[in-house]
């Protein structure tokens, strides 16, 4: 059960909207609702993938975090340049903890902050030059490399340079894909269209380069999409995925490889966590090479079992006993976990403010440990998240699409919550505020949470936050003795 | 005109995706489904509707072809 119903959150929403002038106000309320499970579509009562209101803190990145940030940065053996000016590359290093195999510097690069640090005279001239001299360099200190993405930062489209030419001179010249990839920062409203430029561009340049070669196919191939090894968040569902009989060809882009890109045209199944960032890919590889693709989740027992049978109702009947053996082999340790942890954390209500897939899918893990998902939101969602969202979520769950930095506020401390699950930028906020916070970005420096070991993690987490004692030393002595003795004195 | 695609979900009804906005929507109804002719004008479940040059039915979907808005669906 809810704590709010269904007036009373509606009334909340009013409320918070009672502070825009007219006409932010108007914006606003399109992006703000109250879940209806009843509803087939989300189109008439929640508006999404908008521009968001000058003067209003909002939490969205650009379309280079999307393509950089995203989905090119884990490619491990692919060297990114942040082609523009430092500060771009530098804050994006590495902060994603998208763990990789490889010797960092040698043959896998994901750590590294490459980047062509225009000056003035780069914007003034053109950082043509630049890029081409810079692409020979790193060929020369990293040999290793097998491929260089140039992620365009915003000065590149303003100053028009040639990136596309540079990149098919030097690509001919070292004999390795050169990609280039327009995702300036300005394009779109959010970082959803830089994943979008990303899959165009690894469809133009790389997932076509082996079609025709010859490749040992087995009945059970599939390919791992849309999981950024977070954490080490795809090998704990690649080893699920293994030992229920499937090989695992490629893992996009987490720990990936641009030969296991290369090689994905060859799976019989695409398998697709992040929806939002990797659908785009999915789509263009059923239409081309007719791989069907199939969304899972694997956070939480409930839904890893979920997924689990239906990824293997495409396959026969090796696989399907297969993932019926996986499962039994891991619901004892899963219930451990819940037998654990959930007496802990039974009856908590949970609000989230996440990207792509995790406020729908992290709410069956949280759901089997007993806990309540009261508000729910995305960044970057689109139309499709949403109507996928509306059947995951309770009756009256909040939604509320690229909250701005005071609504978020004011809905906490109304709804209450015992824990908030969102990125950096709203830690410190809540923090301040005393509610316990959980960063689900990168998993707040821990993880794995994918899969059945992850699972183990996220339960112990999310206890560590919520248990923790300082939360109750939050009220200065000083303020503490002056209530005290009123105390007594009752 | 927009590049749109044509999928088949796995109810086995055509489902209508407009890459450059991100828009998904079953498809209600379509002018021509035979095997010569296939195309037409397509009603979407979301109230819009486009218009496709009707070809000889696809032998796969998903098929990407150009379509012309006819009715907005879009806000």
């Amino acid at each position: 059960m809810s704590a709010l119903t269904r007036e009373d959150t509606e009334a909340l929403i009013a409320e918070v909207l009672e502070v825009y002038p007219e006409k932010a106000k108007k914006d606003r309320a399109k992006h703000l609702m109250v879940n209806d499970k009843t509803l087939e579509s989300s189109k008439k009562c929640i508006t999404s993938n908008r521009k968001s209101l000058p003067g209003v803190m909002t939490m969205r990145g650009c379309a280079y975090a999307g393509s950089k940030g995203v989905v090119w940065g884990p490619i491990k053996d692919i060297i990114s340049i942040s082609h523009g000016p430092i500060g771009c590359g530098q804050y994006a290093r590495a902060g994603r903890r998208n763990y990789y195999v490889g010797t960092t510097g040698v043959d896998a690069f994901c750590e590294i902050n490459f980047t062509s640090d225009f000056q003035e005279k780069d914007i003034v001239f053109g950082g043509d030059k630049k890029l081409a001299k810079l692409i020979a360099e790193i060929e020369q200190l990293f040999p290793l490399n097998k491929g260089i993405s140039v992620q365009s930062e915003c000065p590149i489209g303003l100053i028009g340079d040639d990136i596309e030419a540079v990149s098919k001179k030097a690509s001919a010249e070292i004999g390795k894909p050169v990609v280039p990839v327009r995702c300036e920062g300005f394009r779109g409203v959010s970082q959803s269209l830089g994943h979008h430029i990303a899959n165009d561009s690894v469809r133009d340049f790389i997932l076509s380069n082996r079609d025709g070669q010859a490749f040992e196919k087995t009945p059970y191939d599939v390919a791992i999409l849309g999981d950024y090894n977070i954490g080490g968040d795809a090998w704990a569902s690649r080893i699920l995925l293994e030992e229920m009989g499937l090989r695992v060809i490629a893992q996009w882009s987490g720990d990936g490889t641009l030969a296991e890109m290369e090689n994905t045209p060859n799976v019989k199944l695409n398998l697709l966590h992040c929806y939002r960032s990797m659908n785009y890919i999915s789509r263009h590889m059923e239409e081309k090479y007719g791989i069907p693709w199939l969304e899972y989740n694997f956070f939480g027992p409930t839904k890893i079992k979920e997924s689990l049978r239906k990824i293997a109702s495409l396959f026969d009947d090796k696989i399907k006993e297969g993932a019926e053996r996986v499962i039994a082999k891991y619901t004892p340790p899963m219930e451990a976990v819940i037998a654990k942890y959930r007496p802990r954390l039974e009856g908590k209500k949970v609000m989230l403010y996440v990207g792509g897939l995790r406020p729908r899918h992290v709410v069956g893990a949280y759901e089997d440990l007993g806990m309540e998902v009261v508000g729910t939101g995305y960044e970057f969602a689109h139309n499709d998240d949403y109507d996928r969202t509306i059947k995951e979520m309770g009756e009256t769950t909040l939604i509320y699409d690229d909250v701005t930095g005071y609504e978020f506020e004011k809905f906490v401390e109304t709804m209450k919550p015992d824990l908030i699950g969102s990125g950096i930028k709203e830690k410190y906020v809540f923090h301040k505020m005393g509610v316990p916070f959980r960063q689900l970005h990168s998993w707040d420096y821990s993880g794995p949470y994918h899969g059945v070991d992850g699972f183990a993690v996220f339960a112990r987490d999310m206890d560590m936050t919520l248990n923790n004692p300082c939360w109750s030393k939050l009220t200065p002595p000083w303020l503490k003795k002056e209530a005290e003795p009123l105390k007594q004195a009752a | 005109m927009a590049n749109i695609m044509i999928r088949q979900n796995p109810a086995g009804g055509l489902v209508f995706y407009l890459p450059k906005r991100d828009l998904e929507a079953a498809i209600e109804a379509i002018e021509f489904d035979t095997p010569e002719k296939w195309g037409g004008e397509l009603k979407l479940e979301n109230g819009g509707s486009y218009y496709i040059d009707p070809i000889p039915k696809p032998a796969r979907l998903p098929v990407s072809v150009r379509a012309r808005r006819l009715g907005a669906a879009e806000d």
